[in-house]
């Protein structure tokens, strides 16, 4: 084989490998979504974030918009601060809108819900969310049923020996 | 009892002088004088002969083994009815595990104790004392083409196949299976992080690419100029590269998960 034609065939050899990794960047990993300048940063404080993490959806109506950007204790209040970095597409959502963190499905990972409110104020870079609602934490609610059901049956059974007596 | 701590003081001060020699060997072999760009043409040279005839198996293998991991992921996700994140199992283990070890393993064996063998014949041949005696340097003209080329096509090669091996995941799972296109490929790239996953394996393969063409070029320099002791050469290169890359693979796996 002469000097030519193996050049040739190094050259497409390495062609391969920059179309693979090109593929790698774009079609594969997250490279080309929520990069850049095209996100603005809305912060939002919450009492217990649960298994919030960063880069977690935050939706509207289901819609992803934009995502977690960063998660913060603060340390004067204890409530974990929470960046949302919102698409710029985005750029209707009122500005007392809600936020929520929910789970999806029973087993799911958790993400950020807004509920948009009725202000003509749009949310823009660096504004807060003051509504905020909680995580559900399924354990404290297991717990909470637990306590409740024996609650009701011990009353249940104090009446019993109430009548008895 | 003496004999016998004999022969392990006598077994450590051996590895040690192996490693030692191994390691000036690829410092003598790296660092020279600027070279000339005809030098160019004989790492062509080399990467065609490690790199591009090692195409055909890394394609092959790769397609089987992202067909194999859809098929295997498919029957572990169905039990928890979640098939559509079949994208991200396949993608992130292809991309942080599979890809880049698989891909040295096959490397060590296709290329490495190729480059052995080589070597190790030019040496039995005496063709490395007779370039000496011609004035060619054949540290220059022999060993450092083949340590650049393995260098540089391990993580060319491991590019290829994590792009073909999720073809492969692709072709099984969507095509043949029926999971959801469109969740297949937004599941996975909601997961796999450029620089978390791709690039971290990417950096391994590199590491492993330095590992096993090290490896290869140095046992056939230092292979026993007969027929039987580039046999040895050869299985050793194979033996100690794989070992290397299992062991040097969890190390760095480690070392990534642990945030460094």
């Amino acid at each position: 084989m002469g000097q030519k034609s193996l050049e040739t065939l190094v050259g497409f050899f390495i062609l391969l490998a920059i179309a693979g990794l090109l593929m790698l960047a774009f079609k594969v990993s997250n490279l080309t979504t929520y990069q850049g300048n095209d996100t603005y940063d809305v912060k939002a404080q919450f009492d217990n974030i649960g298994d919030l993490k960063v880069r977690a959806p935050v939706t509207v109506a289901g819609v992803k918009v934009g995502q977690v950007g960063s998660i913060v204790l603060d340390p004067q209040n204890y409530r974990a601060t929470v960046i949302l970095r919102m698409d710029k597409s985005a750029n209707y959502i009122p500005d007392d809108s809600s936020a929520s963190i929910f789970t999806a499905g029973l087993l799911g990972s958790n993400y950020i819900s807004l509920s948009p409110g009725f202000a003509t104020q749009f949310l823009k870079d660096g504004d807060v969310i003051s509504e905020t609602h909680s995580a559900i934490v399924l354990e404290q609610m297991i717990g909470q049923l637990l306590f409740n059901v024996n609650k009701n049956k011990a009353g249940a059974g104090d009446s019993a020996n109430a009548d008895k007596s | 009892m003496i004999t016998f701590v004999q022969h392990v003081g006598r077994l450590g001060l051996s590895i040690c002088t192996e490693v030692g020699r191994a390691g000036l060997f690829l410092s003598k072999s790296i660092w020279r004088k600027p070279r000339s760009s005809q030098k160019l043409h004989l790492l062509a040279h080399t990467l065609f002969n490690s790199g591009v005839l090692s195409l055909p198996i890394i394609i092959v293998s790769g397609v089987f083994i992202g067909m194999v991991v859809g098929l295997q992921g498919f029957n572990i996700l169905n039990k928890f009815s979640v098939t559509s994140e079949l994208g991200q199992m396949v993608a992130l283990s292809v991309v942080r595990e599979l890809g880049p070890v698989v891909t040295a393993l096959l490397f060590a064996g296709r290329a490495g104790s190729a480059l052995t063998a080589e070597i190790g014949l030019m040496k039995a041949t005496e063709q490395l004392d007779a370039m000496e005696m011609m004035g060619v340097d054949p540290l220059g003209r022999i060993m450092l083409p083949r340590l650049l080329g393995g260098f540089i096509s391990v993580p060319l090669l491991t590019i290829i196949f994590c792009a073909v091996a999720i073809w492969g995941g692709d072709l099984i799972g969507v095509k043949w299976l029926g999971v959801d296109g469109g969740a297949f490929w937004s599941n996975m790239q909601n997961s796999v992080d450029f620089r978390l996953d791709v690039v971290n394996g990417l950096i391994k393969s590199a590491v492993f690419g330095v590992v096993i063409t090290w490896m290869a070029v140095y046992q056939g320099a230092a292979a026993v100029p007969t027929a039987e002791g580039i046999s040895h050469a050869t299985t050793r290169t194979v033996v100690y590269s794989s070992l290397l890359v299992l062991g040097l693979d969890f190390i760095l796996t480690a070392m990534m998960m642990g945030g460094w």
